[in-house]
């Protein structure tokens, strides 16, 4: 009997995705036993600081670097002018995910904060003594720092290969149908990551065989990337990630400090470390581009809209392309008889932006979430009604159907937990006890369902125990545990049963742990791996006359707590550990290959989605903003473990306040340096800056995104939570400010 | 140049010498004495990751060179567990999933170490979201570690009630 005979109905029996487990990795994480990269100190290690440049555009005319070698303990000093070569050209992209890097390749600066050479030393403090001491000269040109002096240009593509442009039905039409057009334009500031562990690596070579530790949340195309740099296979790059202090976007893309401390590595036959300050995280690794955004919303006279124009201008660096899809926010959320979206580049002297936690949604959200409010407030309309007005019953412009769209239960719950119902249409109506004013917004939050093509493997063992392996990333999301209840769930197994193995990339490429998919893309690998073992299974046991369930593979078997049972009869089970005993067997193991089926997402349209309600209030005379309640209804398919969506989705809120009210990286236009590239200035919420939070999960079934029907939660709650607030500080002041963030000078002096 | 100083770590007498003077006690733990747990964030007291307890009190460990130090007794999260027994914060921070990526959690934890031992807390969730804001969590975990806190301070306070009675 072929396995593909054995009929096999694991799921949702005896199932423990949905239960709301801690952490499998919480013991590691609370006793400081969780390694992260820089905790690696292998044998005879070698620090490397990296020396970065000081202006945004020119180049590098002199380094000392006899006064840095002769530094006590300092080994060696690379600069454009020693540097060993690479067998892959740093200017030549790579794509999806390999961008242009800074790797020494000659003088020239293309940003502040560009690594310009790298001291490595036999202590930490040397080497940063090293780097100190190199007194870089310059030939400076002007930076180009804003839309003032930066370059305009026209774009194909932005994100990772999502067209610029997209246009449904006829634009001028709606606009001359509107009896009126809401008009805007917004402003999002340059962002950065900002993970709490530093960009880092260790790295160690045998022979032409190199061990990297490092953060990373895309192993295969890394190992890939390492290599082509190196000149060597693929198979002989080996990442070890088990945890990453944060991502989110930031450590799914080579970078070329991290080029410099492997290849500094082989050059001098030690293994080498290299962490990169907080400073240097504002230049090589990435960040959300500046973007300039206008709306124009044509409306009818019963609110509906007749037409939806976004066009966003996204700054990119002057040498390579990531272009914030921020326009493209305006597709998937509100009906219109014509939709444009349209986007152009801005070429800065700043490290190349990248992915950053919902790129494009998050900034263009922003921009359309006001928007949106303020057409509502032109339509004398409640926020609410107004978006419900202009519900999207099926895909906007292609008229696809959603996969599942549970939104309108997510407007109506979020706004019965928070209140909406008493909301006064006009602004500055409330205040609090202590004479503050009082405002509330809302605003729709959405996220795309990407998938990725992943791998795992199963091996169910003689003891009954599993082990489960996948190559995939925990960066935070709880993916240890998620990814072990799902695998457990197909094995039929209680979670505690099975041992998860994951953070290594010599393990089965467990796809991109990013674009808030790899729960669906490692789990449905892991749960398809776990479905194969059991049919391996049954297939041993239904094939022997000694078992119970002998004769039963047309029938099929279900897998539950540890037995295999006929469907047709309960009653009739056998246990794994019987069924392999008997066979003399110490293991059985499953593999699986996962991917999205393509003819489903060309079907359907595939979507999270979410309402967020805010409250702010603000000092009537000093114009003092706090966010002090949040509300966000969310519908993202079928949920694991909720307690770690909560937590996904407080994570993303919170992200969203901080868009919405604090980080915001400032540049020096007289020397196109960032001035507050530190925690102190760049300002990211503190504990006390958290309003109170409320995550509602709305049960939403999806037979289409994936067989698990699980969609994606890591960034969805930045989206809606920006334009909420942004909403809520008008509700409260009558003041309209469209840029990012929000300060008490906006509304003092009314900047906008 | 070296130095010789004594400190306590975890309980246990280490002598360490020092052949720079410019160590910190971060990176003192981190590179030389194989105590990663301690997290460097931005190694100039603004993220709090580094936070451990130098006699009792807390500190930004990348602030403190080592040198200065000597004598000092110095509790890291290393140290906070009584064998496979979990310190009530860190259990706490558990049920309560006070963290996501786990790296700013272990200065998280002593922090909160801290402010209960020094009687801060007072079962008040606003002083401890005040007191706690020299800690960043970027993953914003915060409303996790806000009631693991409250919980802890309530369990150790009890704890206290039981063993003096």
């Amino acid at each position: 009997m072929s396995l593909e005979n054995v009929p096999t109905q694991s799921r949702r029996h005896g199932s423990n995705a949905g239960q709301p487990l801690t952490r499998r990795d919480g013991l590691l994480k609370v006793t400081g036993r969780a390694t992260y990269a820089a905790d690696n100190h292998p044998e005879g290690m070698l620090y490397a600081v990296a020396a970065v440049s000081r202006i945004a555009r020119g180049r590098v005319t002199a380094l000392d670097v006899a006064a840095a070698k002769a530094h006590p303990g300092v080994v060696e000093v690379l600069t454009s002018a020693n540097r060993p070569p690479l067998a892959h050209d740093p200017d030549e992209k790579m794509p999806p995910f390999g961008f242009r890097v800074e790797v020494l390749q000659n003088d020239e600066v293309r940003y502040a904060g560009q690594p310009i050479a790298l001291v490595i030393a036999e202590t930490l403090e040397a080497a940063t003594e090293g780097a100190a001491l190199l007194d870089p000269r310059y030939e400076a040109a002007e930076a180009r720092t804003d839309l003032a002096n930066g370059e305009r240009f026209d774009v194909a593509v932005v994100g990772i290969g999502t067209p610029a442009r997209t246009a449904h039905g006829d634009i001028a039409a709606g606009m001359a149908a509107a009896t009126h057009v809401t008009e805007a334009d917004y402003v999002t500031p340059a962002q950065y990551h900002n993970a709490m562990e530093p960009h880092a690596v260790v790295a160690e070579w045998d022979g032409d065989r190199v061990t990297i530790d490092m953060p990373n949340q895309a192993m295969a195309l890394s190992c890939a990337a390492y290599a082509a740099y190196f000149g060597i296979p693929a198979e002989n790059v080996l990442i070890r990630s088990p945890f990453l202090g944060g991502g989110f976007g930031s450590k799914a893309i080579l970078n070329g400090p991290q080029i410099l401390a492997i290849l500094a590595a082989r050059m001098l036959k030690r293994p080498v470390k290299l962490v990169l300050t907080r400073a240097q995280m504002y230049g090589p690794v990435g960040h959300r581009g500046h973007t300039w955004q206008k709306l124009r919303i044509g409306t009818d006279s019963e609110g509906r809209l007749t037409a939806l124009h976004h066009h966003a201008v996204a700054a990119t660096s002057s040498f390579d392309e990531f272009l914030e899809p921020s326009a493209n926010a305006s597709l998937p959320l509100y009906e219109s008889p014509a939709i444009l979206v349209e986007h152009e580049g801005l070429r800065l002297d700043t490290g190349t932006p990248g992915p950053m936690r919902a790129p494009g949604e998050a900034s263009g959200s922003a921009a359309l979430e006001v928007a949106m409010d303020e057409a509502a407030v032109a339509c004398g309309m409640d926020p609410l009604d107004f978006r419900l007005a202009n519900y999207a019953e099926t895909e906007p412009g292609t008229g696809r159907p959603f996969s599942s769209k549970a939104l309108r239960e997510c407007y109506f719950e979020g706004a019965k937990r928070f209140g909406w119902a008493g909301r006064p249409l006009a602004p500055r109506q409330m205040r609090d006890e202590n004479g503050f004013l009082v405002g509330w917004g809302m605003g729709t939050a959405v996220f795309h369902c990407p998938h990725f093509p992943a791998e795992a493997r199963a091996t169910l063992r003689a003891d009954g125990t599993a082990l489960v392996e996948t190559s995939g990333a925990d960066m935070g999301q709880g993916a240890w545990t998620a990814l072990a209840q799902i695998a457990a769930e197909a094995l039929g197994l209680d979670p505690d049963q099975v041992e998860f193995h994951s953070g290594v990339s010599s393990l089965p490429d467990g796809g991109i742990a990013g674009g808030s998919g790899h729960t669906a893309s490692a789990g449905l690998a892991l749960n398809n791996a776990g479905e194969d073992a059991i049919a391996r299974l049954a297939a041993i046991a239904t094939a022997d006359p000694a078992s119970p369930l002998f004769g039963a593979g047309n029938i099929g078997v279900v897998a539950r707590s540890g037995r295999l049972h006929r469907l047709d009869d309960e009653g009739r089970s056998e246990s794994y550990v019987e069924i392999l005993a008997r066979a003399g067997q110490s293991e059985v193991i499953g593999t699986a290959k996962a991917a999205r089926d393509q003819e489903s997402a060309a079907r359907h349209a595939m979507f999270s989605h979410g309402a967020v309600f805010a409250e702010v209030k603000i000092d009537p005379d000093l114009g003092q903003i706090r966010a002090t309640r949040l509300v966000g209804a969310f519908a993202a398919g079928r949920v694991i473990n909720p307690r770690l969506v909560r937590s996904q989705y407080f994570g993303g809120m919170i992200w969203g306040t901080s868009f919405a009210l604090h980080e915001e990286a400032i540049t020096d236009r007289r020397t196109g340096r960032i001035m507050n590239a530190d925690l102190a200035e760049y300002h990211v919420p503190v504990n006390a800056d958290v309003p109170s939070l409320d995550a509602i999960l709305i049960p939403e079934d999806d037979p289409y995104v994936n067989p698990l029907g699980i969609k994606g939660v890591g960034e969805i709650g930045i989206t809606g939570t920006v334009g909420a607030i942004a909403n809520a500080v008008w509700h409260a002041t009558g003041v309209r400010v469209r840029r990012f963030p929000i300060r008490i000078e906006d509304l003092v002096i009314g900047r906008s | 140049m070296s130095l010789s100083i004594s400190l306590t770590i975890n309980g246990q007498a280490r002598t360490v010498v020092l052949d720079d003077m410019r160590v910190t006690l971060l990176d003192l733990l981190r590179e030389r004495l194989d105590l990663p747990g301690t997290k460097k964030g931005c190694d100039r007291g603004q993220c709090g990751a580094c936070t451990v307890l130098v006699d009792g009190r807390r500190i930004n460990s990348c602030l403190a060179l080592a040198a200065s130090l000597d004598g000092a007794e110095v509790t890291t999260i290393e140290g906070l567990a009584d064998g496979e027994t979990l310190h009530p914060v860190q259990a706490a921070f558990i049920a309560h999933d006070g963290f996501q990526c786990g790296y700013c959690t272990p200065g998280q934890i002593m922090s909160a170490v801290g402010l209960i031992k020094e009687g801060h807390a007072q079962g008040d969730p606003e002083r401890i979201r005040e007191l706690m804001s020299g800690n960043i969590c970027r993953c914003g975990a915060y409303q996790g570690i806000t009631e693991a806190i409250l919980e802890a301070q309530k369990a150790m306070t009890e704890g206290n009630r039981r063993d003096a009675a």
